[in-house]
């Protein structure tokens, strides 16, 4: 079994201790001078430029990556610090998170130097915002089936499609889109697709939101039409792409974020909680803490992995999938030993946070490759594949 | 892991391999003491794992004994070794000697009064099987551990859902053959979470064998013209199984971590990380025994197949020292008294981590 996932103890390092302090004095003090309200699910719901601009003038953006870049050079760790700090408070963290998590490395490691350095130390400073363009109209879990394709013209490509669900980027400078550079050979699917840089404010380009459930919009519906893209701006090699995403994916699936979206409701709901609480009250909150230490250990495991400089795919693969069955799970658990009719009630955050989190939760299981996608990762890390 | 540790882990499983076969367990549940298995296990020192060099014993770790530990749940041992263990734990925390015969410890309503030991403990787990009973009592403010004979003891004998010993033993003024202080602030409660956390370290390791045997079977046997492991509806299961082993190694060692931090003593950090492991426990057991029976389909059903070994001692692990709902609760109380605002930062005040 220990052959199959591996999770590394971590040591906390301890300059990690101090920097947990500082970014608990920020979030304390925003909180206070009103910079911002607790968000459930805020990694994906709640966008502030200033926010992240702040976060970013305080050397919490682009933490991992190499100084020559302009990054900051620290450990996963404190990076992993800083993200469940962030997290835990249900900050505004959405308007940087992906260029943080995912984009930012993905153009260190393939966008052409020049674009490199033009962009990434905008991310660093929490002034340029990337989304994801990866799912389409008819592809979602099955992501070598883009359409959106991508046609050789001189100096560049020519963009034309549409990319669907890319959170926040109504709010975003730039989109790491997954293209078809060549026709689909269905004996090799995951050749002929490349990774483009896209400017968002390019001539064609049209972003459209998509309002959810509960009637917000954070994701969108982007339209390509006759997108020149400059030849630049293709990461990596033509053709290059598939291995991009799957490294990518790596990334967007290893972090606290997705055992954490719903955490902001527990904390809250503690308030009403603490006051004579029931034998059952007693028996779901040792539930739910036993299960996110669990988590979290987990996931630490991952961010050491990340640390050693490993790909941890798989191990990212496990632990989102029980983790985001956490995050719903969570809320399922409190509604059974909160007050009926909570939300008819205006008393606080939690009416308005368990609504949030409610409503928001199916995404959990379904955002950053659904959980049978990853369920079948698993099994092949088996052996069963 | 230590040198020492992998040298012990080893030898550890070597012994298990050889030694703690299908046969040999049928057998023990039938009452035929594995002779052959202990006396491997006393040769090689495995039951002084925790008991210092000067003392005889082999010093290793703490996480070196869990890891020994780990492996007699991996393999279903069918002697009391992790109770062997937990007993020599107990009676070096009262600065006792260790003895190297099978023991157990008995927690239950034991008076001590006058220097002879009286009350009936029930559910012992390896009962009749050890030769030496530590039980914890008060002696007015302390806590006092004290060790005897099973044969100084009345033993009623029942069996737990693995077919193992699960005994009600009486003392009837007993004379202890040694008693001490129990330290390190502990109490019986302390005990308790110390036999939680062997569990939770056994189960994970029976677990993960379980896991093992029905990935196994799941590609070894057809139906429908291909392996049933390839049925897409059964991977998913044996996904969700494999979570969960990943999840109570993941908690079982955080606890055992704390413990040894803690130097063998079960203080509030050790104690909170015990109590997470085995509130853990159940979803671990219910779902892995359940989705292994599944796979196994009637096979794994007859006597005749081991993964019973297996299960039928993660079930009864499940419910020993507290079972998920008493520890759920303990936890949530302990949850409780740090209040809204102090949630979070104990959650991540944990093992620096």
């Amino acid at each position: 079994m220990s052959s199959r996932f591996r999770f590394p103890h971590v040591q906390m390092p301890p300059e990690a201790t101090a920097l947990r302090k500082e970014v608990r004095e920020f979030l304390a003090e925003e909180i206070a001078n009103g910079g911002f309200v607790p968000m459930a699910d805020c990694w994906a719901s709640a966008m502030s430029a200033e926010f992240s601009r702040k976060v970013g003038q305080r050397g919490w953006l682009g933490m991992t990556w190499d100084k020559k870049y302009g990054g900051h050079g620290r450990t996963f760790l404190e990076r992993y610090v800083v993200t469940e700090e962030m997290l835990a408070a249900g900050a505004p963290v959405m308007a940087h998170w992906v260029a943080d998590r995912q984009s930012g490395p993905q153009l260190i490691k393939n966008a052409e130097p020049e674009i490199r350095d033009a962009i990434i130390p905008r991310i660093v400073s929490g002034d340029c915002f990337c989304a994801i363009g990866m799912s389409e109209p008819n592809t979602g879990s099955d992501l070598a089936s883009v359409a959106t394709k991508a046609e050789k013209v001189e100096g560049g490509w020519k963009v034309n499609g549409t990319k669907l669900w890319s959170t926040g980027a109504h709010g975003c400078d730039y989109m790491i889109t997954l293209l078809r550079t060549s026709p689909l050979d269905t004996s090799a699917r995951h050749q002929g697709l490349s990774q483009f840089l896209i400017d968002l404010k390019a001539p064609g380009v049209d972003i459209r939101g998509i309002a959810d459930i509960g009637g917000q919009v954070h994701f969108n519906e982007t339209n390509f039409e006759d997108v020149f893209v400059p030849d630049d701006y293709v990461l990596g090699e033509v053709g290059g792409g598939w291995n991009m995403v799957v490294g990518e994916l790596a990334l967007e699936r290893s972090g606290p974020e997705r055992f954490l979206s719903t955490f902001i409701v527990l904390q809250e709901a503690m308030r009403l909680l603490v006051n004579n609480p029931t034998e059952q009250t007693k028996e779901v909150l040792g539930q739910v803490v036993a299960k996110i230490k669990t988590l979290r250990r987990m996931s630490l495991g991952i961010a050491g992995l990340l640390q050693e400089g490993a790909s941890p795919e798989m191990e990212a693969a496990l632990v989102k999938d029980m983790s985001t069955n956490f995050e719903r799970e969570l809320l399922e658990k409190l509604r059974k030993v909160l007050p009926q009719n909570i939300l008819a009630t205006s008393e606080g955050l939690l009416p308005g946070l368990l609504r949030d989190g409610i409503l928001r939760v199916p995404s959990s299981t379904l955002r950053g490759g659904t959980n049978e996608v990853l369920k079948g990762m698993i099994a092949r890390q088996l052996g069963m594949r | 892991m230590t040198e020492t540790g992998n040298i012990i882990f080893d030898t550890a499983n070597r012994i298990f391999d050889d030694l703690s076969t299908p046969e040999v367990i049928n057998a023990a549940e039938e009452g035929e003491w594995p002779k052959a298995l202990w006396q491997a296990i006393e040769e090689s020192g495995l039951n002084l794992t925790w008991v210092p060099e000067a003392n005889g014993g082999i010093g290793a770790s703490l996480l070196d004994g869990f890891a020994v530990i780990k492996a007699a749940g991996a393999a279903a041992l069918p002697v009391p070794l992790a109770e062997t263990l937990m007993a020599g734990w107990l009676l070096s925390k009262a600065g006792l000697e260790v003895s190297s015969e099978p023991a157990t410890v008995g927690l239950g309503e034991v008076q001590y009064v006058n220097g002879v030991l009286n009350g009936t403990i029930n559910a012992v787990p390896g009962g009749r099987s050890a030769k030496q009973l530590v039980v914890v009592c008060k002696d007015g403010n302390d806590w006092l551990v004290a060790q005897m004979a099973t044969d100084q003891c009345q033993i009623a004998a029942h069996n737990s859902l693995a077919g193992e010993p699960f005994d009600s033993i009486t003392l009837s003024d007993v004379i202890p053959v040694q008693s001490g202080v129990l330290t390190g602030g502990m109490d019986a409660d302390s005990v308790q979470a110390m036999g939680a956390l062997i569990r939770c370290v056994q189960a994970a390791g029976a677990l993960s064998a379980a896991l093992e045997l029905t990935i196994e079977y799941s590609m070894e046997r057809v139906q429908f013209g291909r392996p049933i492991g390839k049925f897409q509806a059964l991977q998913h299961s044996v996904a969700a199984f494999a979570g969960e082993v990943a999840a109570i190694n993941a908690a079982a060692d955080a606890a055992a971590e704390a413990l040894s931090r803690a130097d063998g003593v079960v203080d509030h950090e050790a104690w909170v990380e015990i109590a997470t492991a085995k509130t853990r426990l159940e979803e671990a057991v219910n779902t892995g025994a359940a989705v292994a029976h599944q796979v196994h389909g009637a096979m794994g059903f007859t006597y005749e197949h081991r993964l019973h070994h297996l299960t039928r001692r993660l079930w009864s692990w499940r419910d020993e020292y507290g079972n998920d709902t008493v520890w759920a609760k303990r936890l949530g109380e302990e949850v409780l008294s740090w209040g809204a605002d102090e949630l979070w930062p104990k959650i991540t005040a944990v093992s620096n981590a």
